[in-house]
């Protein structure tokens, strides 16, 4: 078929408006916020309903076009780039909350809703959805769940994948697959759910997805502990975890973050610290003001210089400044800012810093690191500036090795991020090769003109 | 020119600006054009990136680019959010002069901003004269009104509800004045700016009448050029140098310790635009000088002048919108809301989201008179929502489109500066 009846029957599905054509368009979709190449689609569609997204899936299928599905376009790992060309089909105007449902605990959303304004309608339902990526503000929940996203309180409450109870989506050849459902057990067939959170947007087009949603904790408690060096941090982190406590949220930032936050905001930070722990307790109120006593003197046991506790919703804020504060902090420091995603168990995280350090002074590279302790997911964040070529392939090496590292320490490739395009070619050191041909045969029968997302997470 | 080597090497001196975008894509929770349209093209991330495909000749379409590049207010949001602080509101005003001088500008841009603007005395002839005309406007004047100074085409254009050209404006009323200080000790400058001198003169006399009322002397000259922003912000930046200029030798004869204008984007442009854009370097001391002294009235009153709220809260509810150029650019959110609840009689209520834009945007809001109205319905809602009997703002431009968009609403509510409730109780 010719590109020009092409573009007639996709404007037959969603209508003249919803196809873009312009090279000005298409250029605006070939790059997400991965560093990495750009690549242009041949032309833009964004259904308004259900049904116009299953026929643009089936159109698809049908002409064996490539088809990268587009929430927001936040996804750190090259996801939405349409690197083999065809179509992206944008799920910004499926954006209907479906169901908030307070006596089961349940909402059924469309996948274009964004995350923190979903999470802001449930709150006013007094109900709590707690994955909270950095990115909520502009994320979509079929990112978020294409991705399995986590955030800052994934060590209590888990990630993405520990919402998502049921989809239906749309298959390659446009026909409607439900799965999962309402109930809080559902072990009905294959654990099809399960398949499609994470995948990436290479097994099927989710269409409407029905998340958990859980009673918010009557109590927080905020606190910033003080560390002269990373390890002792870090010994914190695990003796606090030993005594069987988990905390909401369990955040490191090295020395180089704190310096650079404080440079940024002055907000008071202690720049000759080695580290800082930000923690936070919640929970019923009883018992959040004990395990905050208990956090507390474990960490002074682990020498912690001060541990500061948050009196008022004020004093928690700056707590939570600071750690949102890292990133813009960071990335104003030089032009390309590379965030990457490597996670190790919680006990190796000091091996992973001392690791992460040796990378930097053997690239001689600027790396930042702050990150998720509690779980052991780090985000070291190397600055720099692409245009200069000689670096960028001194970043591009110590990036292999900060994966090296990683995995040696029985860690994984991401924690949080996916493997989309920038981690592909690692897939196999993690997974060893069965893994992949499974999957990769796994693929050539769900989508066997592999136009779902060609070039992610299953290549080579 | 129209030449596409030379539009290349033009951007290139944007490089390093450009590539200080992360491309985070943060700025989607920003941007009140994409939260209308929902493209990417439309928020600042793609319009930075299309800037940079063009830079490296990976698009070869500058006219959609440039289309791209105009769907947008200059509210500076996303600027003051940026994680990674690209200069967003810089880059992309030195884009749109390298647009124009690839593409040219149309021979009525050229009429507006090279015969009119920069002549003061003349566009206020012309002005005048369509003020006492307005009914019976022809096509030609229409056209020429329309596209000129963005911010206030929108009394004669299309089906606008809007505030016609004053009758009297505030230059025919007081064309100067040169008033020694009173019993505050001090002296200021006052720029009404366009949109006040000749559809809110009301707003002018309040300034003048709560400057009189502190005993704080005012020298306004005659003759006081535009600020320039509609020059720059479509890319004629000689047009620009010229009113900047013309705008400097007026003031520099004075003597006075602020500058103050009741106009939300002129304070802004003075304090930002100008000494960035402002080339002439015989003239930077007495830029220096006017620039560390412009004040939004507001901030005048609240900061130096010391008025603060009252003990008493009065019955009638006020609610208030903040302006872009006020909130984004300097920083202005507390003061006009302490003038407010400093006014005897005034109940202040706030409203949600009193910070997003109105969509008036300049230019804007004439070149994309839909998009602009379905942001400014949303504020119109929230004005309604919030039960005020009034709205009160620090811009006058914002007063026009809120005007305009309240009144398509069918609601009535009063729209009126903060300083002019202020002036109300003097
Ligand atoms: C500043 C910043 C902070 C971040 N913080 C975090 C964080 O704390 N935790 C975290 O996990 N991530 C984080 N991220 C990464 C990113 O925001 C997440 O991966 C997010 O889930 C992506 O959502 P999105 O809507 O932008 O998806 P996109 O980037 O548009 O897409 C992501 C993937 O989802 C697929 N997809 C989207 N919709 C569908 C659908 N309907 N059906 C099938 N596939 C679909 C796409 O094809 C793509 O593969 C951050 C990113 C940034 C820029
Ligand atoms: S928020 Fe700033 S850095 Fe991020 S994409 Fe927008 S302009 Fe670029
Ligand atoms: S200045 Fe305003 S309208 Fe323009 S891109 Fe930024 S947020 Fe959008
Ligand atoms: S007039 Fe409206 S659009 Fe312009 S700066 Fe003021 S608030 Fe923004």
């Amino acid at each position: 078929m010719t590109a020009k009846a092409l573009i007639k029957d996709f404007e037959a599905i969603v209508g003249k408006d919803n196809v873009l054509t312009s090279e000005a368009d298409l250029a605006s979709y070939s790059y997400d916020a991965a560093v990495l190449p750009n690549a242009m689609p041949g032309l833009v569609v964004r259904p308004t309903t259900s049904e116009q997204l299953g026929k643009t899936v089936k159109l698809c299928n049908d002409n064996a076009i490539p088809m990268t599905v587009r929430g927001s376009g936040t996804n750190l790992s090259g996801g939405t780039i349409p690197s083999k060309g065809g179509i992206v089909v944008l799920t910004t105007a499926l954006n209907r909350i479906l169901e908030i449902n307070e006596e089961d605990l349940y909402a059924v959303v469309e996948p274009g809703v964004i995350t923190s304004k979903f999470a802001g309608e449930v709150t006013k339902r007094g109900l709590f959805y707690p994955p909270d990526p950095g990115s909520q503000t502009v994320s979509t929940l079929g990112g978020n769940v294409a991705e399995n996203a986590g955030g800052l309180r994934g060590l209590k409450y888990g990630v993405t994948k520990d919402y998502v109870m049921g989809m239906t989506f749309y298959d390659v050849n446009g026909e409607l697959v439900k799965t999962g459902g309402k109930t809080v057990k559902c072990v009905t067939g294959y654990n099809l759910t399960g398949l499609m959170v994470g995948a990436e947007g290479t097994l099927g087009v989710y269409d409407t997805i029905t998340l958990k949603l859980v009673p918010p904790p009557a109590a927080a408690k905020a606190m910033m502990a003080v560390f002269d060096t990373v390890m002792d941090a870090c010994r914190a982190v695990a003796a606090i975890i030993a005594a069987k406590i988990v905390p909401a949220t369990l955040e490191l930032m090295d020395n180089f973050t704190i310096r650079t936050v404080e440079n940024f905001r002055n907000a008071g930070l202690p720049t000759e610290a080695g580290a800082l722990l930000l923690i936070e307790v919640d929970g019923h109120p009883a018992m959040v003001e004990e395990d905050a006593i208990k956090v507390e003197d474990i960490c002074k046991k682990n020498k912690a210089s001060t541990v500061r506790v948050a009196k008022d919703a004020a004093e928690r804020n700056a707590v939570w400044q600071a750690r949102r504060d890292a990133l813009p902090a960071l990335a104003k420091v030089k032009p390309t800012t590379v965030l990457e995603d490597a996670t190790v168990p919680r006990s190796k995280i000091p091996a992973m810093m001392s690791a992460l350090e040796d990378i930097a002074k053997k690239y001689s590279l600027t790396i930042g690191t702050f990150g998720h302790a509690g779980d052991g997911n780090l985000h070291p964040t190397i600055l720099t500036d692409k245009r200069n070529t000689e670096e960028w392939h001194r970043v591009e090496a110590a990036i292999d090795e900060i994966f090296d590292h990683a995995l040696a320490l029985g860690g994984t490739l991401s924690g949080e991020h996916g493997i989309g395009m920038a981690k592909a070619k690692y897939m196999k050191q993690e997974c060893g090769i069965a893994a992949i041909e499974y999957s990769k045969r796994m693929k050539s029968v769900l989508d066997p003109k592999g136009i779902l997302n060609p070039g992610k997470l299953i290549v080579g | 020119m129209a030449d596409p080597k030379k539009l290349v090497e033009m951007l290139k001196s944007l490089e390093d600006q450009l590539v200080t975008c992360m491309r985070c894509g943060m700025c989607q929770a920003q941007c009140p054009v994409f939260a209308q349209s929902g493209r990417e093209g439309d928020v600042t991330r793609g319009k930075i990136a299309l800037l940079a495909g063009l830079a490296e000749e990976m698009i070869k379409d500058p006219e959609g680019v440039n289309n791209k590049l105009n769907r947008c207010l200059l509210c500076g949001t996303c600027e003051a959010n940026c994680p990674s602080g690209v200069k967003v509101t810089d880059i992309f005003l030195r884009a749109r002069a390298i647009m124009a001088a690839y593409n040219g500008m149309s021979p009525t841009q050229k009429l507006i901003f090279q015969q009119l603007l920069t002549h003061p005395g003349l566009f206020n002839t012309i002005l005048d004269l369509g003020a006492k005309f307005q009914g019976i406007f022809t096509k030609p004047v229409n056209d020429m009104l329309g596209t000129s100074c963005a911010r206030f085409n929108a009394p004669i254009i299309g089906d606008r509800h809007f505030k016609t050209l004053a009758a009297k404006p505030l230059h025919s009323d007081v064309p100067s004045l040169d008033t020694p200080a009173g019993a505050s000790n001090l002296r200021v400058a006052f720029y009404p700016g366009c949109v006040v001198d000749k559809i809110y003169p009301s707003v002018g006399h309040a300034v003048l009448k709560v400057l009189k009322h502190h005993g704080v002397g005012v020298f306004m000259p005659k003759g006081q050029a535009c600020c320039g922003i509609p020059a720059i912000s479509n890319g004629d930046v000689a047009s620009f140098q010229k009113m900047v200029k013309a705008n400097i030798e007026l003031f520099r004869k004075g003597d006075f310790d602020y500058l103050i204008t009741p106009c939300a984007t002129c304070t802004s442009t003075i304090k930002k635009i100008w000494p960035a854009y402002y080339e002439d370097k015989s003239d930077q001391i007495t830029l220096a000088k006017i620039v560390d002294k412009v004040k939004d009235v507001s901030a005048f009153l609240v900061d130096v002048l010391k008025v603060s709220p009252m003990d008493t809260e009065g019955t009638k509810t006020v609610t208030y919108h903040d302006p872009c150029h006020l909130r984004n650019s300097l920083g202005v959110t507390a003061q006009p809301r302490t003038l407010l609840k400093a006014t005897p009689g005034v109940k202040f209520v706030e409203m949600t989201d009193a910070a997003s834009c109105c969509g008036s945007g300049g230019s804007f809001n004439l070149k994309f008179y839909e998009l602009s109205q379905e942001i400014g319905r949303k504020k119109a809602q929230h004005i309604i929502d919030s039960q005020a009997e009034t709205v009160a703002t620090g811009c006058p431009a914002c007063m026009m489109q809120m005007t305009d968009m309240l009144s398509k609403a069918g609601a009535s509510r009063k729209v009126r500066h903060v300083v002019e409730l202020y002036a109300d109780t003097l």
